[in-house]
């Protein structure tokens, strides 16, 4: 993290969230929750920093260096909203295809493809798994949250 | 035929500013009963007091109506005047026409109108009063202290220098509290049973001081001046007036292992045991739970080995009853308990910090027993879990105190300053030691306290981190503890061979039943609440008990000795007269309206009502030594049989009456 | 006893193992399941991540379904699954003007009055009497994150020393050990996307359990299954150590206890494999 969660409290706190908004920590951040668990205050750091997350994404200024968390959880959603459940190879392959995009690392493509045999092999990898029946009733869904 | 003197206050400009004087004194001249009505700059002052004096005198006066400012500022000044004019004190009524009129209004005409409204209800008022006299109630001029710690026995020794006896009454087998199981004490680094012990022997010794050990307050009767305690002597099953304290007995006793009190756990006593070597009095006590004699009928050696004769395992509690006139709290404090586990749900413990679980992370107090010259190890600082010698202590403040989360929102005030002294008594038993710090702040406010602090991390090389403790794990026989330092706003991991806790001080647990038992106040800690938090420390809402000491809230030995005297002065002040006088504005009931359905007594918050038995019938009567004068009783008297001296119903209505 | 199911995407993707053993080992112990029908993703990381609306609105739909098809209880073996459905019921229920929009939104009529159930919830309600005691096998028991955190939301075990797979665990006639990872963050859902800090926080915990003399983990979550199972060899590489340290669902444990063979309960699928111990 190049700041630590108290500091991020800290910069919101004397009126410096555009500071927070653009750090790398609330990407890095891994929603365990030991944080909120842990203040003596009370304050639920975790889903402050959830909050930054989605102003950051919101103002598009999510930080270099952690985008490929960013770029994750768009194709994530995109995924959910397309299929209702989520499609794995369709999430695997746009994740991956963006990231390299945006990184112009094309290592990163063909990374863990040698975990692809063996998933197939353990039938743990659906090409076309089962989904929900009223698709369109998600697409509602994630367009009355404005997502 | 009432004749009242109203004399109306000018105040400088305070109420002359708003509120017409001259004419509020003009036409208070024409309410009826009104016998003169005069107006002055300042009416407190010495000419403005003899003014009223010589009209009380001049006109015959019945009454005295001072138009001016609050009754808490004035009313004992006038009443003195009027008594020195030979007119009964509670014959004088203040009305208050600059607190409740010209510092709160702006408009002149209806502030001037405001102010003979009141004067007029406050006159009406005055033709009702009675003349009254102050309440004698007789004192016992003896004391009790609860709780034999460093404040009951410096409260003990004040009053019973002053002359006065007193009941000193401890819970544990010897007095001396917590500060007898200290090592050395801040900011002198005085060996703490060498400064206290002497005062423990005096308290022992004193000719006017009774010590009842190994006791505690069964229930407290009465009210102030005149408390009737009875006292619970638990069996120590030694008769102490035959024992010499030799310890033939625990020397043969063959139950060694059981976690001595006195070492928080840190080391062991036998089942017949003297507590430390200079207990007060220095006589054993059986633990009934632990002893096989007691429990099964067997061994008995003690006994057997007794040069005196002085065991005695039919020993039974015994009940005695004193009777004081005053009655000091000095219970003291106990440590917040950080296991999982607390005894109240609404605070939350502290797995994190392996506490219970690792041997090697304790508590502030097991550590200062660890460290003392007269502890389980001799002061040789020895790991709880293999006996070595720690070479590198973590210290964690603010464990449970300020911790919102946790339900502890004070500050426990002496940690920071007890953490320094650890560091530096660790520091000068272990040179090659490495001593850890991580705090949150540093509270060093006292006389040399911060000067105290430097030298810890300046002279004794103490380092400290600001930050907390995260986790603390266990790992190859080594501590790990994980914190971060905030202001280079890194984490920060150190390997400790031992972690020392700073966890909050709480009152002493039982604290609640005590003091229900004497009916004062505590607050949502448990901590004993004082009349008022900067004028009255050490004085409680209930009359004749006061509070000294870590009872009252977290503080150190200065404070709590400090303390402890004002307490005494306190009783010494009680005890001055030979009786008590009271206002006499409390209640009192018709006894023969009131019908015995006892509304009242249920609802007096001072028990002050008692149960009457007449010739031919039952009533209420209020206790004069007791009474507040809160009028609770009068408004749920289904009867109005109750009603209050110098507050009458008639009085409130003809105030409310004189409006309309 | 028939309980509503929610299994939740990656039981139906690459951690359907997962849902083969609490399927076979709930069989063996009486249990029906009901599926939730036409259940959705709950929204995982990316909604809360992205958009606090949908973070509801996704679990609220299940619940809404499970209050249409008369489900009082749900049982979501994966914690992230349980823990926004429990977030989401909680909210509705607390506000009125929010169980009306989410109605609106999810299109069908929601209270919050669901109780979800995680997997060690479910199995403390047996009485469980092994026909195979599970001698052999000496347990490091990982809870992970959000089986026991946010406490105000799961409200489930002791947050900082929690029992309650320990307890069941002992009951099967398995050992376990006392350690010191056991709520440490495996790297969650950031297998794909940060695996650098998977791999870390994998390894610290594959290495504290084997020097506290485990020699298997047990888990009951798919996330903290995949990291240290599916990933454990990547930890070794990286670090360069072979952990060979098989990592057993819960309901894998009870059902092997209950007479099962491992390759019911889908423990051959693992990536880390052994099917026999002690």
């Amino acid at each position: 993290m190049d700041i630590a969660p108290n500091q991020v409290i800290r910069l919101i706190q004397n009126g410096q969230t555009d500071k927070a908004l653009r750090s790398a920590a609330i990407w890095k951040c891994l929603s365990c929750f030991t944080c909120s668990s842990r203040c003596p205050q009370q304050v639920a750091c975790a889903e402050v920093l959830d909050a930054l997350r989605r102003l950051a994404a919101e103002k598009g200024v999510a930080a270099g260096g952690e985008s490929r968390t960013l770029i994750f959880h768009n194709a994530f959603l995109h995924n959910i909203r397309r299929n209702g459940r989520l499609n794995e190879i369709e999430l695997i392959g746009l994740f991956k295809t963006r990231a390299t995009l945006a990184d112009a690392d094309l290592s990163f493509l063909f990374k863990d493809a040698s975990l692809a045999p063996a998933l197939r092999r353990k039938k743990k990898l659906h090409l076309a798994p089962g989904g929900v029946r009223d698709r369109e009733l998600v697409r509602r869904i994630f367009q009355r949250c404005g997502a | 035929m009432a004749r009242i003197g109203v004399f109306v206050c000018w105040c400088g400009e305070n109420i002359a500013r708003t509120v017409d004087v001259a004419q509020v004194a003009e036409q208070a001249a024409r309410i009826p009963g009104v016998r003169c009505s005069l107006h002055y700059k300042y009416m407190c002052s010495d000419p403005g007091q003899a003014m009223v004096r010589e009209k009380i005198a001049g006109e015959r006066l019945t009454g005295v109506v001072v138009a001016s400012c609050s009754p808490h500022m004035h009313l004992k000044t006038f009443r003195r005047a009027a008594a020195a004019a030979g007119l009964n004190p509670y014959l004088v009524e203040l009305a208050n026409i600059r607190e409740q009129c010209s510092w709160v209004h702006h408009d002149r005409a209806a502030a001037t109108a405001k102010a003979l409204d009141i004067i007029r209800m406050t006159v009406e008022k005055c033709k009702r009063n009675h003349a009254l006299e102050p309440i004698r109630v007789p004192v016992t001029r003896r004391a009790l202290v609860i709780g034999g710690g460093v404040a009951g026995i410096q409260a003990a020794l004040d009053i019973a220098d002053a002359g006065y006896e007193v009941v000193l009454v401890e819970k544990e087998p010897s007095i001396g509290g917590k500060m007898a199981g200290l090592s050395e004490t801040f900011p002198t680094l005085d060996c703490s049973q060498c400064i206290l012990t002497p005062r423990m022997v005096e308290a022992g010794q004193h000719p006017r001081i009774k010590l009842h050990t190994y006791s505690e307050v069964e229930s407290v009767d009465g009210f102030v001046g005149n408390f009737t305690v009875t006292i619970r002597n638990k069996a120590r099953y030694v008769d102490i007036d035959k024992c010499t304290g030799c310890g033939e007995c625990w020397n043969v006793c063959p139950w060694k292992k059981i976690p001595s009190e006195f070492d928080y756990g840190t080391g062991f006593r036998r089942a017949i045991y003297i507590p430390f070597p200079q207990a007060v009095p220095a006589r054993p006590v059986i633990d009934k739970n632990h002893c096989v004699k007691l429990l099964k009928g067997a061994c008995g050696l003690c006994a057997k080995k007794c040069p005196r004769d002085a065991i005695r395992f039919d020993d039974t509690d015994r009940i005695v009853e004193e009777r004081v006139g005053a009655i000091v709290v000095a219970t003291g404090y106990s440590l917040y308990s950080i296991g999982k586990e607390q005894a109240d749900p609404k605070y939350r413990g502290y797995g994190e910090y392996g506490y219970g679980a690792f041997k090697d992370v304790i508590d502030g107090l097991q550590f200062e027993r660890l460290v003392s010259a007269s502890g389980p190890t001799a002061g040789e600082l020895k790991r709880p879990s293999d006996g070595k010698t720690p070479k590198s202590v973590v210290f964690i403040s603010c464990v449970g105190s300020r911790d919102n989360a946790k339900g502890i929102s004070y500050c426990s005030k002496i940690c920071c300053m007890y953490i320094a002294k650890h560091t530096m008594l660790y520091r000068h038993k272990v040179h090659d030691g490495e001593a850890h710090v991580f705090y949150m702040d540093i509270r060093a406010g006292g006389k040399s306290y911060d000067e105290f602090v430097r030298r810890a991390i300046e002279q004794d090389g103490a380092k400290y981190h600001r930050g907390r403790v995260s986790k603390i794990v266990e790992q190859d026989g080594k501590l790990i503890v994980r914190g971060a330092d905030t202001l280079s706003g890194t984490p920060l991991t150190i390997e400790a061979d031992m972690v020392v806790l700073a966890t909050a001080m709480r009152p002493a647990p039982g604290i609640e039943s005590l003091a229900q038992k004497l009916n004062i106040g505590y607050d949502e800690h448990g901590f004993l609440l004082e009349s008022h938090p900067k004028l009255r420390p050490v004085e409680t809402n209930t009359a004749g008990v006061f509070i000294c000491g870590a009872a009252h809230g977290p503080k150190d030995i200065p404070e709590s000795v400090a303390q402890a005297s004002a307490a005494a002065s306190k009783v010494a002040v009680l005890f001055a007269n030979q009786e008590l006088s009271r206002e006499p504005e409390i209640a009192y009931i018709n006894e023969q309206t009131c019908a015995a359905c006892y509304a009242c007594y249920r609802a007096c918050p001072y028990h002050a009502i008692e149960k009457v038995q007449l010739k031919h019938k039952r009533a209420a009567r209020v206790n004069p030594g007791l009474c507040m004068g809160c009028g609770t009783c009068v408004a749920v008297c289904p009867s109005k049989s109750a009603d209050i001296e110098g507050f009458t119903e008639q009085q409130i209505y003809s105030m409310v009456e004189a409006l309309a | 006893m028939a309980i509503g199911y929610y299994p939740g995407c990656a039981l139906h993707g690459s951690s359907n193992d997962y849902e083969q053993s609490v399927r076979a080992c709930l069989k063996v112990l009486g249990a029906e399941l009901k599926e939730l029908d036409d259940w959705i993703c709950c929204g995982a990381t990316a909604a809360h991540s992205l958009n606090e609306k949908l973070s509801v609105a996704l679990p609220a739909r299940n619940l809404a379904l499970a209050e249409r098809d008369g489900l009082d209880e749900l049982l979501a073996p994966c914690p992230m699954c349980s823990m926004e459905l429990m977030k989401a019921a909680k909210e509705i229920a607390a506000d009125n003007r929010l169980r009306d929009e989410m109605a609106s939104i999810v299109e069908l009529p929601v209270t919050g009055r669901t109780k979800i159930l995680n997997l060690i919830q479910l199995l403390e309600r047996f009485d469980l009497k092994p026909s195979k005691p599970l001698d052999g096998i000496i347990a490091a028991c990982y809870y992970g994150c959000l089986l026991t955190r946010p406490a105000g939301i799961v409200n489930f075990d002791d947050p900082e020393a929690p029992s309650s797979m320990e307890t069941i665990v002992a009951r099967l006639g398995a050992k376990t050990v006392s350690w010191n990872y056991r709520t440490e963050c495996c790297g969650a859902g950031k297998t794909l996307c940060d695996e650098d800090t998977v791999l870390e926080l994998s390894h610290k915990i594959l290495t504290d359990a084997r020097r506290h003399g485990a020699n298997c983990l047990v888990v009951a979550c798919p996330m903290c299954h995949v990291n240290l199972d599916m990933k454990q060899a990547a930890a070794g590489r990286r670090y360069g150590v072979d952990h060979d340290l098989p990592v057993y669902y819960l309901s894998d444990l009870v059902g092997m206890a209950m007479g099962l063979a491992p390759e019911e309960l889908g423990v051959d699928r693992h990536f880390v494999v052994r099917l026999h111990h002690g």
